[in-house]
């Protein structure tokens, strides 16, 4: 018990005193985990539509592939991306390997059937009377859609939410291929393993309260879009 | 809708590569040293690596595992320089020819850590003994099993004790050193460590120093760069330096310096290589 209570001694005192590491590694989350879940967004709402405007042979089975991809295993996924970016790997030539933008290139492949599978289920699960409505009304295409994802609003933040939370509190796959650099790519979560390898449980404890704070904080500033509606 | 359905691809994929492109700054010159758990986590490199990066204003990057991965981020190119410790893995590094210009850095001991009251009465007995008494009494015994520097040292000593350790009192934890020791410490069990992450962490565990000194227990640790034959993105220019810098006296000097809680915790070997 005391452990947790110098824990969160410690954390408000790293908090306080914004200490500059502490503070880099708590932006380099946020950059990394904040690019993957944009990027992602912008990636999985296509599919999302997709699947749920246009009835194709085969649909049903795309879904469940969808689906299945939400519990894609993190550390899978940075081996994978780790065989990809490594120097002898097919795209090694981009140096990309050990950086930050490995890390949201891992995240992202994380993000994207999170995002798209629970906005489908949201879009899917609208009466679908409303776009026979819309489009009797003479509203084209892409206003129809648009109609959709207003009214399915909720369930696409709740699907941003899960994806965020999924990325900001992933360890293995961006330990893989980040490399917990000091200075460069040590994250919240892999700073918090390394302290715990090395026995400082205090810290290891303050950095898990100061990710947990930050990822309350930013689920409050999205849950305020849920509820208020965003301006049409 | 087609053409919509195009325009959002492309513009999807756009906004990606510009994403990437953004985190990717440009940066000044970047060593990369893959290392052990054990020279990292004990703060050695923390305390001795800025003064290279102060002299050569290069920065170095170092990604701390196990020494088995460690040699496998060289052979793949991933990293410029290594810093392990396993003779055996080294030369056979050096062998395959991904590693050139290896420099025996420096040593410490391994030691067989386990609870005070020593279930197994090993204290003060050679490692050979103590490994057989451990095997014959089937006392918990935690091993890395992560094919680490200490992992194969470890399967070493079993061998050369005539053991062969199997059953429900050897577990594998397959993680670092310092995991590792809290497992040995949650359980009451034996394991075997080097002294340095061991004297750095011993704050937190119920563990004590049982078996030591014994000559067959030395832990020396080496530096080689990765051959830019075999890899030509490597950064062998920084990598010389680096080597270079550990040759100097000063270096050396810095790595005995080191101290936690009043305890050296590496020998500089100045070049002369132990067991292989």
């Amino acid at each position: 018990m005391g452990v947790i209570i110098e824990g969160f001694v410690e954390a408000s005192r790293l908090i306080l005193t914004l200490d500059p590491e502490i503070v880099a590694i708590t932006w380099l989350s946020l950059k990394v985990s904040v690019s993957a879940v944009v990027l992602g967004f912008i990636l999985a709402m296509p599919i999302a539509l997709a699947l749920s405007f246009y009835n194709f042979p085969g649909k049903q089975f795309l879904v469940n592939i969808v689906n299945t991809l939400m519990g894609l295993p993190p550390v899978v996924v940075g081996l994978f991306v780790y065989l990809i970016l490594s120097a002898s790997g097919p795209l090694g030539f981009m140096q990309l390997l050990y950086s930050p933008a490995a890390m949201i290139i891992a995240q992202l492949i994380i993000v994207i059937p999170i995002i798209a599978a629970i906005s489908y289920n949201s879009i899917s699960s609208l009466d679908s009377r409303l776009k026979e409505t819309a489009v009797s009304l003479g509203a084209n295409n892409l206003q129809a859609m648009w109609l959709l994802i207003m009214e399915a609003r909720k369930g696409i933040v709740t699907s941003i939410i899960a994806g965020f939370g999924a990325a900001i509190s992933e360890v293995g796959a961006i330990f893989i291929v980040g490399g917990n650099i000091r200075f460069h790519t040590r994250a919240l979560t892999t700073a918090i393993m390394l302290e715990t390898r090395r026995g400082q449980f205090e810290l290891a404890i303050a950095l898990g309260i100061i990710l947990l704070a930050m990822a309350f904080a930013v689920n409050i500033i999205l849950t305020r879009y849920q509820a208020r509606g965003i301006p049409r | 809708m087609k053409r919509t359905t195009l325009f959002v691809t492309v513009f999807s994929l756009l906004v990606v590569l510009g994403g990437i492109y953004a985190v990717m700054t440009p940066e000044e010159k970047i060593l990369r040293l893959a290392t052990t758990t054990s020279t990292y986590d004990s703060g050695l490199l923390d305390y001795i690596i800025p003064v290279f990066e102060e002299k050569y204003n290069i920065e170095v990057q170092i990604i701390s595992v196990g020494t088995g991965q460690a040699i496998t981020n060289g052979e793949r190119g991933d990293v410029d320089v290594i810093m392990v410790h396993s003779p055996e893995a080294e030369l056979k590094f050096i062998d395959k020819r991904y590693g050139i210009d290896r420099y025996c850095v420096m040593y410490n001991d391994f030691v067989i850590v386990g609870p005070a009251e020593d279930p197994a009465g090993i204290k003060g007995m050679n490692i050979k003994d103590a490994m057989g008494v451990i095997s014959d009494q089937e006392a918990i015994f935690v091993s890395r099993g992560d094919d680490s520097g200490t992992h194969k040292k470890e399967l070493k000593l079993w061998k050369a004790s005539g053991m062969m350790p199997a059953g429900s009192w050897y577990l594998e934890s397959g993680d670092g050193m310092g995991m590792t020791l809290q497992l040995a410490s949650e359980k009451g069990a034996y394991t075997l460590t080097d002294r340095a992450t061991f004297t750095f962490r011993k704050k937190t565990l119920d563990l004590e120093i049982l078996v030591d000194g014994d000559i067959g227990l030395l832990n020396p640790y080496g530096i080689i760069a990765v051959n830019p034959d075999m890899h030509p993105s490597v950064d062998y220019e920084s990598a010389t330096d680096f080597i270079d810098w550990f040759k100097e006296p000063l270096t050396q000097q810095l790595i005995a310096q080191y101290r936690v809680d009043g305890e050296q915790l590496f020998t500089p070997l100045n070049g002369e290589c132990i067991g292989g």
